[in-house]
């Protein structure tokens, strides 16, 4: 049986004369992956804001393993974790600082093990007493992600994890993801305008335009459907129709 | 509230303050550079004021505690600004950290650091112009808090304009505590401001500390009246700062401004 992991009803978000989301509904199952895909702007950002409590919807619900986010906002978070190209870590601490300090805050067991064991992971242990502000984009990348990691989040929103990373050191993040999503069973949302990258990691996609969830499915499915030779001209299609 | 929350976002800020030697040396320089420049101004007005005279440690001492409470309110702020500057604000607001907690967190961090600068400048006083907090006896650690807690009211009005604003408000941040001043009568009593201005001044507990200073310093006499008052007004001005804190955090939400701060 299916368990929802994550149920969304009705969510809206009006800002002042911007409703920038539109009365979506969507469930996604325990240990899948789901990609969120769209356009600048049609509403992703403020979805994985009302998701993880951040925005205050305008109506409907966000419900997280049974518990609307919005009564249960620190036992939540406290399961899930989030990255986006568009926030940092504070660039004054070591890698192992910052990861002690988000270790803590998530109340994370064992934390100089676990720490250990994501830094060898990522392959960031030759950097972890580096300042992070010091590091390049993409082993920065790797540090968000660690901290991401670091209390095993049940549920993990990706907001394009990849974004201006060279293709070495983004397909081995993806391939990290891929493997953390197997072995821990997590459920995923990954944001992406990487069309290569949701098609490998995604179980299934969802396509956002102007606030509403337009189509989803399997991408094999959606390139069917629309008669298309991959996910990106299913993508064009739907943004410029 | 958590303990280990609240010591997780106190450690990230320690970190920041361990790991730099100019900042450390920066947070003991402007209270040791108004410490020596006060030292003097007490000094000449000591040798040529009826007020102050043979009172060295009048205007020294006020200098001193209005600086605590200066360190007090920037360091909260600081602590705050801190966060937006990293962009690490989205952060900590998807992590489990209650706002109870963050209050709590700044609140401890923001004194660590409020001492780290005033107590060498406390120390210097007494070498090189004779003159010691200390004289002011047991009531020092009532005027301290009273002081300490109007010091973060002024911040969390502060950091809720930041949560509102954004970070364009940060020169209010600067200049907060300057605008209260002149109401605060610091250096000079009450009867000294218009008597419609001594209306508004009752309001702000900074008058009653500092009456109270003068009041220990000049007469030898303690006004537990002065110090009631002032931690009484505190008390209320800072619930409600608290109150307002919730407010500006629930705002955020509404308007999505959570997401994505940084300068």
């Amino acid at each position: 049986m299916n368990i929802a992991a994550i149920e969304v009803n009705n969510l809206a978000k009006q800002f002042k004369n911007t409703l920038a989301v539109n009365n979506i509904s969507f469930k996604i199952n325990k240990g899948t992956i789901i990609g969120l895909l769209g356009p600048n702007g049609c509403g992703k950002s403020t979805t994985i804001g009302m998701m993880l409590g951040l925005i205050k919807p305008t109506s409907g619900t966000v419900v997280i393993n049974g518990q609307n986010i919005e009564n249960n906002r620190t036992s939540l978070l406290e399961k899930m974790n989030f990255i986006s190209p568009y926030i940092e870590l504070p660039k004054k601490l070591t890698v192992e600082e910052n990861l002690k300090v988000y270790g803590r805050l998530y109340g994370v067991k064992n934390l100089e093990g676990k720490i250990s064991e994501i830094m060898e992971k990522l392959n960031l242990t030759e950097f972890k007493k580096r300042k992070t502000g010091e590091l390049s984009s993409g082993q920065k990348n790797r540090v968000s992600l660690a901290k991401a990691l670091v209390n095993d989040p049940e549920i993990l929103l990706l907001d394009e994890p990849t974004a201006s990373l060279d293709p070495d050191v983004g397909d081995k993040i993806r391939t990290f993801i891929e493997d953390f999503a197997s072995k821990k069973g997590a459920t995923i949302l990954l944001a992406s305008h990487n069309m290569n990258e949701v098609e490998r990691l995604c179980h299934e996609v969802m396509m956002m335009k102007d606030g509403k969830i337009i189509d989803k499915g399997k991408s094999s499915d959606l390139i069917n459907k629309h008669g298309r030779k991959n996910l990106e001209e299913v993508f064009l299609k739907i943004v410029r129709e | 509230m958590k303990f280990h929350r609240i010591y997780a976002l106190s450690l990230r800020h320690l970190y920041v303050i361990r790991s730099s030697l100019p900042r450390i040396l920066d947070l003991i320089y402007w209270p040791t550079i108004q410490i020596v420049l006060w030292g003097f101004i007490s000094k000449f007005f000591a040798t040529h004021s009826d007020f102050y005279n043979h009172t060295v440690g009048v205007i020294l001492s006020a200098a001193i505690l209005y600086d605590f409470l200066f360190r007090s309110s920037i360091s909260f702020n600081m602590l705050f600004l801190e966060e937006i500057w990293s962009r690490n604000f989205t952060n900590l607001f998807v992590s489990p950290l209650k706002i109870s907690e963050i209050i709590t967190a700044l609140t401890a961090t923001a004194l660590l650091r409020t001492l780290i600068g005033i107590i060498p400048a406390i120390l210097l006083a007494a070498p090189f112009f004779g003159v010691s907090i200390f004289n002011l006896g047991p009531s020092l650690i009532l005027l301290f808090l009273s002081l300490y807690l109007f010091g973060i009211t002024l911040g969390l009005l502060v950091t809720s304009g930041l949560l509102r604003y954004g970070p364009a408000f940060e020169n209010v941040a600067w200049s907060s505590l300057f605008l209260l001043a002149p109401l605060g009568c610091v250096y000079y009593p009450l009867s000294i401001l218009p008597d419609w201005l001594q209306i508004l001044a009752k309001g702000l507990p900074l008058v009653y500390i500092f009456e109270e200073v003068r009041s220990i310093l000049l007469n030898n006499v303690v006004n537990y009246s002065n110090i009631l008052s002032a931690l009484i007004l505190n008390l209320i001005y800072f619930t409600s700062a608290v109150g307002v804190f919730y407010l500006a955090f629930s705002g955020a939400r509404k308007r999505g401004t959570l997401i994505n701060v940084g300068e």
